[in-house]
């Protein structure tokens, strides 16, 4: 075989309370197309990130042509020859075809000024080149997400690169338009080019990619050919654990359903919703990142009007037209991103927790501050919450201990039923056997809690039954007794 | 997901729109006072609309990426003392030296406020309403307290917004040039492109190799420039320079960009825009008083302009969010 053209040794990147990124190697030669796979918090999307010069790596060498070079910005990632596709929409809405596309790469004319005929023609040419027939003096705003998928593959074309990059780029694409995307990716593979091809789907990793490397849990788990792998021995090794980690599920007493959820649709993001959430269980909603699932929560909450459907709590009709109306029901959600969502971090942490209750805190509309503090010191005694005083501001908190408030703050309304996104996302693994443990005290009391998670483990370890989404449509759903990783994974993919 | 809407199409055209309505004013005015809308007093009017001209211009670009300059007029007046006591002074000074000095001084100040925003990470509100203070405060300090006099200035420094050229005064004649100038910066050129991309998505920006921060220094060093050169022909023109010139100006130059659909929010507007928007404004002040509405009327027009021009950019800048289903089940 041929020299990588760039090869990633030993790379590591640490997050305060997360690594990442933890001593990776990756090889990509010219002419093949390797895929990248990994669950969901595998370390792929950082990886990209090295790659393209949005993080610096706190160690590692990346070699270019056996050369090793530094990456300090998105320029430097050009210079090399890098180019790539990101998963999320990094591009402007509010600038034409053409100036996305020549954003970072522009022609000048002999005055030094933007030679926008010239840009204009070249844009048509990459467009051309694509198959595809889009206005290049179209606000990008005014196409379809398929195309401005499109036009983000002309930028990466624009700029003459040898290696790019593809991070889940049929994620919003029909299936004619997979399977354009495949010819042209064949294509830049048969000019030469190295592909790194990030994909959740089985079916067009085995399609179209020469080579694979797999990650788990930021470490390098393996690579080789394509042809020398079955998609079961993929599976074993994106969820292989040898040392499962222990969750401390306490098995509750599941008794009636105390919600039921029918066909609950929403236009554009979900669609025949139905399920039933027992008194003393925890219901764990799998999927990749944006399947659905956190829109669907935040219908249940009110925050997302539903088109059709019908929801029941504790036996009576529920239609929540705000979250408040959801909370005075009995219904409680925590959001995953507890900075914007959840704390309200420049006040301190009693204030947070009384927060949805000041109301009932109140005598002739001035607040009971020594009630409040009782409640406060109450939860946050049960949530083993560490902090010097609760007068300490959320913002100075840990993020473990950021997410035991905002737990609290619900809890303290006395719901039925709880929802959690991502209860455990980014936070140390001290503050995630306290945040399980809490709600398997919850459950035990008689609560029921709907666990959004991306985990495997985490869902695996806590849930009772596990609803798997994909593409805002539940696709399969799972007991104790039948539940398997691999099922869950393979469910969660759409294969 | 294209915007069909007769009001989506009024929006998405905001020059075309205002420019008819400026036209209409003219023609409303015209029919009731007809003198208004004779050339040399439609140049009069331009002329004193020029000053706001250029700097709704420089602040839109400071507004595009998602700042504001709130401490344009205090630039005014600072720059424009600066200059007056520079020519009481050295009264031999060319009025050229005194125009580059006062763009020198105003580029220096506008910096202060970019190295802010920019190295230190402090919001532009902040920082410039600091700077806002700051600089009255300076003129304070450097003249006492005192006005510097027509009589004190020489005839050369105040000659050069006033003398005519093809019926239009030199100071239309510059709004009209850094006008163009800044159309040709915001349309032509890598920086210009690389500022609305900026605003537009910051994120999407780093990803594409885009120094937020630089670009933000740029723009207040452009929308100091601008402000130090418009303190000189301020001081000239009204022939006086003191402390309060200029004073709560800054709200005009937001208002007129505001008027002129550049959104807040960043990434949207242009150079046309914000010049019509601050032609709007000027015709407000001169035409209304024609027609015999009293000043606090003006007031309560501009206000309302202001509002409604504030909901239709809110309008106008509602975005589609994700689709998670595949298009075929829509």
């Amino acid at each position: 075989m041929n020299r990588p053209v760039l090869e990633l040794r030993n790379i590591s990147k640490t997050f305060p309370g997360v690594k990442a990124l933890d001593g990776v190697e990756l090889q990509l030669y010219p002419g093949q197309v390797t895929a990248l796979i990994g669950e969901n918090g595998a370390g792929k999307s950082t990886l990209v990130k090295v790659l393209t010069g949005i993080y610096a790596p706190d160690g590692g060498d990346i070699l270019i042509d056996d050369e090793p070079v530094t990456m300090a910005a998105a320029t430097d990632a050009k210079r090399f020859g890098i180019s790539a596709i990101h998963q999320e929409a990094v591009m402007f809405d509010e600038l034409t075809v053409t100036e996305n596309i020549f954003i970072n790469n522009q022609n000048r004319n002999v005055f030094g000024l933007l030679d926008w005929p010239l840009m204009r023609k070249r844009a048509k040419t990459l467009l051309q080149y694509l198959d595809v027939n889009i206005d290049p003096d179209l606000p990008l705003r005014e196409l379809s997400v398929a195309h401005k998928h499109l036009v983000s593959f002309a930028s990466a074309l624009s700029v003459n690169s040898n290696i790019v990059i593809m991070d889940e780029p049929t994620a919003s694409l029909s299936h004619h338009e997979i399977q354009e995307l495949y010819r042209l990716v064949r294509r830049l593979r048969d000019e030469g080019k190295a592909i790194l091809f990030i994909s959740h789907k089985f079916d067009e990793i085995f399609e179209i990619c020469d080579r694979y490397t797999v990650f788990r849990d930021g470490q390098f788990v393996g690579s080789g050919e394509i042809t020398d792998v079955t998609q079961d021995d993929l599976v074993a090794m994106m969820v292989g654990r040898t040392v499962q980690q222990v969750y401390p599920k306490i098995d509750a007493e599941i008794g009636d359903a105390v919600m039921s959820v029918e066909g609950l649709s929403h236009p554009t993001e979900f669609a025949d919703i139905t399920f039933d959430l027992r008194k003393g269980e925890i219901l764990g909603f799998y999927g990749l990142v944006g399947a659905g699932r956190s829109e669907v929560m935040q219908a249940l909450f009110g925050l997302t009007p539903i088109s059709s459907g019908a929801m029941h709590l504790n036996g009576k009709p529920f239609k929540p037209r705000t979250p408040g109306d959801a909370v005075d029901q009995g219904l409680v959600y925590v959001p995953e991103d507890r900075q914007h969502q959840g704390a309200i971090l420049t006040l301190p942490i009693f204030q947070n927790i009384t927060l949805p209750q000041l109301g009932g805190l109140s005598r002739s509309g001035f607040i009971d501050m020594a009630r409040e503090y009782d409640v406060a010191r109450e939860y946050a005694t049960r949530l083993q919450l560490k902090a010097s005083s609760l007068s300490e501001n959320v913002e100075n908190l840990s993020g473990g201990n950021q997410q035991k408030v905002v737990i609290g703050k619900w809890l303290a309304t006395n719901p039925n039923v709880i929802i959690v996104d991502e209860p455990t996302k980014g936070i140390d693994i001290g503050s995630k056997a306290a945040v399980h443990k809490f709600m398997g005290e919850l459950v035990a009391q008689g609560l029921s809690v709907i666990m959004v998670s991306s985990e495997l483990p985490e869902v695996m370890g806590m849930a009772d039954r596990v609803i798997v989404m994909h593409e805002g449509r539940i696709v399969a759903r799972f007991d104790r007794q039948n539940m398997t990783a691999e099922a869950i994974v393979t469910a969660a993919t759409g294969a | 997901m294209k915007n069909t809407s007769f009001f989506g199409k009024l929006i998405s055209h905001r020059e075309w729109l205002l420019g008819a309505i400026i036209v209409l004013m003219l023609v409303g005015v015209g029919y009731t006072a007809p003198f208004f809308v004779t050339p040399s007093n439609l140049a009069e009017a331009f002329d004193d609309t020029s000053i706001l001209i250029m700097l709704a211009c420089a602040q839109m670009l400071v507004i595009l990426t998602r700042c504001i300059d709130l401490s344009v007029a205090s630039n005014i007046a600072l720059t424009g003392m600066c200059v007056a006591l520079f020519n009481v002074a050295y009264p031999e000074t060319p009025a050229l030296v005194t125009l580059i000095l006062s763009i020198g001084i105003g580029i220096v100040l506008g910096a202060f406020n970019g190295v802010l925003v920019w190295l230190v990470g402090i919001p532009s509100i902040v920082v410039t309403l600091g700077t806002m203070s700051v600089y009255r405060g300076f003129v304070f300090l450097l003249s006492d307290g005192e006005w510097v006099n027509a009589h004190e200035m020489t005839p050369q420094f105040l000659a050069l917004p006033r003398a005519t050229f093809l019926d239009l005064t030199v100071l239309s004649w510059i709004a009209i040039a850094v006008t163009l100038a800044l159309f040709v910066f915001t349309r032509f050129t890598k920086t210009g492109l690389s500022i609305f991309a900026v605003g537009g998505n910051p994120k999407a920006a780093v990803y594409s190799g885009l120094n937020v921060g630089k670009h933000q220094f740029i723009t207040f060093c452009i929308s100091g420039a601008v402000a130090g050169m418009c303190g000189y022909l301020w001081v000239s023109r009204y022939a006086v320079a003191y402390v309060e010139v200029a004073l709560a100006f800054e709200l005009q130059v937001v208002a007129a960009c505001v008027i002129g659909g550049i959104s807040i929010a960043g990434g949207i507007g242009t150079i046309w825009g914000a010049a019509l928007g601050a032609i709007f404004l000027g015709l407000i002040k001169n035409a209304l008083p024609v027609i015999g509405i009293s000043p606090f009327w003006q007031l309560a027009i501009s206000g309302l302009v202001i509002v409604l021009a504030v909901i239709i950019n809110s309008r106008s800048e509602k975005r589609g969010g994700r689709r998670i289903l595949r298009e075929a089940h829509q």
